[in-house]
């Protein structure tokens, strides 16, 4: 049984006095625990670690906390990286569309994951459109990019009290000028943490 | 109200009332910004007038002459060309001294002639319009102002010129209201402001570092309704001029925008998305109560009555790009009105149903167009291209429309079959989104 052998591994750890991987085993899912299992026996082929050897723990406890270690910097990458994807906090759009560019999806879900993570983080979802057309219906497609905006992020965990939409329309250009470059910069969504 | 909006309050309860019998003007908010009149073109088919400069008795406020207040506003129409007063061969102040032949000579076609008297505190002006081929007097009337308001009786004058010579009203009297926007650093100041036609007496009704937009006039030109994100939200509200009330009509989350008031004053038409996404309501000023009036999950917005006060118009994106659309009653089916090309919005229609204006782009410019409601027929107005907001004058014969020019947002009004055209720019930043103002007698 799964369980049990899960069970096993967490006893033998917890006597090992093993306290820093105690919660992480214990937290982990049972094919990780089958993984770590199989990881014990691999590295403690190895003869135990020289980076953890010399105490008495024995190689079954090196290889855990390398197990560990691994994992956290992995962890830790990942949230790096989600980190970094959350600087980004604007999104842009084709004129006189709503539609998400395939390129924001992966930003975007890496910030519904950290609202889901965080309840009491509040987000405000600004629309914004370029200056060409009109201004009412322009405050209505800014309105509807940060729509689909919202939509996105519960679609993805951010839960419908941690949202507010407004629109700005044309009116809260990122950049002045009347060219296409400046137009592209000013058809977008920004996301306002508060 | 939040404390970084101002509105201009203590203004004077005459400033809306185009009545010539109006009260003393008191000076409130200073005169802000007044726009620049500039006339950029004048219409081949232009009727020669001569507006001969009134005889003045008693102690008369020196400033700008009503003679040519009127040959200002005359020629701002296009559709008149007078005569400078340095090439006139008399300057006849009455009817008894107009010789026809003097002014047949000069190529006129009429001939304006009048008396200004000061008469304790008002001014009093005893005025005759002839026409030179007939030789013969087509109007002569009395009219007075307080003394300072010299302006209103010269647009008076104008308007009656105009009405007895083309057989429409003049819109001389009439206001405009727009808003002006400074950004300096990062910070905007928007102001909402009402002025003449002709750019002058502009006064600051409302001034926040946050959008206000879309002006639009009650029927009796005593109020506005507007856009504002004061509360950093869009909001409407509806603002009695005279003694600068406001209330704030529409909150509800989402958008509140494109306030436009009914015929009878009464309710108001206006694009909220609390529903879900932005749909057309009407909503009855007094109790609140909201009617739906259009159900599509596209944007529907910009709406505005047609001439009959039982249909309205509207922009819809349900084809997949904007697009006007007209419905005959609150019930009917929306018909489609514009064709030409992908993107055709912010429909104002003239006051009697022949034509709809609005934003058109071609290629990728974005012009004025108008269609003929009858026959259907689209005809492009404008050659600037970065056009805007549309307004009708109300007489039909005039629109006003806010443009790019040097990178900044000017008024431009041309003759509704696209003629003549002046431009007023602001003198300190943009000037957009402009209502012109109704009739009111």
């Amino acid at each position: 049984m799964k369980v049990t052998a899960h069970h096993k591994l967490f006893a033998m750890v917890l006597s090992l006095g093993l306290i820093a991987g105690c919660s992480s085993i214990g937290d982990t899912t049972e094919d990780d625990a089958y993984g770590a299992d199989s990881d014990v026996s691999a590295v403690d082929q190895d003869g135990g670690s020289t980076v953890y050897g010399g105490d008495d723990e024995g190689g079954v406890s090196s290889s855990e906390m390398t197990e560990e270690q691994r994992r956290e910097a992995e962890a830790r990458a990942e949230q790096a990286e989600r980190e970094a994807m959350r600087d980004i906090t604007t999104f842009y759009f084709d004129f006189d569309t709503a539609e998400i560019k395939p390129e924001a999806r992966d930003v975007l879900v890496a910030h519904a994951r950290y609202l889901q993570a965080n309840p009491d983080q509040d987000v405000r979802i600004e629309g914004h459109a370029d200056e060409r057309g009109t201004k009412e219906y322009n405050l209505a497609l800014g309105e509807r990019r940060a729509n689909a905006i919202e939509r996105f992020l519960i679609v993805n965990g951010a839960s419908r009290g941690q949202t507010e939409t407004v629109s700005y329309g044309e009116e809260k250009p990122a950049v002045m000028g009347s060219d296409e470059s400046a137009w592209a910069q000013n058809r977008r969504v920004e996301l306002v943490f508060q | 109200m939040t404390n970084r909006t101002k509105t201009g309050t203590g203004l004077p309860r005459a400033a809306m009332a185009w009545l010539l019998m109006i009260a003393v003007m008191v000076a409130g908010t200073p005169a802000s910004a007044e726009l620049l009149i500039r006339i950029t073109e004048g219409a081949d088919s232009a009727i020669p007038v001569a507006v001969v400069p009134f005889s003045e008795s008693g102690n008369l406020p020196s400033g700008d002459k009503v003679s040519s207040i009127v040959r200002d506003d005359l020629t701002m129409s296009g559709e008149f060309r007078p005569l400078p007063p340095e090439k006139m061969l008399s300057l006849p102040s009455e009817g008894a001294e107009v010789y026809f032949r003097d002014w047949r000579l000069l190529g006129q076609r009429y001939v304006l002639v009048g008396q200004l008297e000061r008469k304790g505190d008002r001014i009093e002006a005893r005025y005759e319009l002839f026409d030179v081929n007939r030789e013969q007097r087509i109007m002569g009337a009395t009219a007075s102002s307080s003394i300072n308001s010299a302006r209103s009786l010269a647009h008076h004058i104008s308007d009656k010129v105009y009405e007895a010579i083309t057989g429409v009203p003049g819109a001389f009297s009439t206001k405009l209201a727009y808003i002006t926007l400074q950004r300096s650093g990062g910070q905007s100041v928007y102001r909402l402001q009402v002025s003449d036609v002709d750019g002058k007496r502009a006064r600051v009704r409302l001034e926040s570092d946050e959008p206000i937009l879309s002006p639009a006039w009650s029927p009796d030109g005593r109020k506005l309704a507007y856009v504002s994100f004061e509360t950093g939200k869009p909001a409407i509200y509806i603002h009695e001029l005279a003694s600068g009330d406001r209330t704030r009509i529409a909150d509800f989350p989402g958008l509140n925008s494109a306030p436009a008031f009914s015929h009878d004053g009464r309710s108001l038409l206006m694009t909220l998305s609390k529903d879900g996404n932005a749909e057309i309501y009407k909503m009855d000023i007094q109790s609140g109560s909201l009617k739906r009036l259009t159900n599509h999950w596209s944007i529907d917005t910009e709406p505005v009555w047609d001439h009959t006060g039982e249909g309205f118009f509207f922009t819809s994106d349900r084809s997949g790009g904007p697009q006007i659309y007209h419905k005959t009653s609150e019930n009917a089916a929306p018909r489609r009105i514009t064709f030409g090309s992908r993107y055709n919005a912010r429909p104002r229609p003239d006051n009697d149903g022949e034509y709809v204006y609005y934003v058109h782009q071609r290629d990728s410019s974005f012009h004025i167009a108008r269609t003929n409601l009858q026959t259907e027929e689209e005809t492009v107005l404008t050659r600037t291209g970065s056009d805007e907001s549309p307004s009708v004058s109300p007489n039909g014969r005039m629109v006003i429309y806010a443009t790019k020019k040097g990178g900044n947002s000017v008024l431009t009004v041309i003759a509704a079959d696209g003629g003549a055209a002046y431009s007023l720019p602001s003198s300190e930043g943009e000037v957009r989104d402009p209502a012109w103002s109704p009739i009111v007698r």
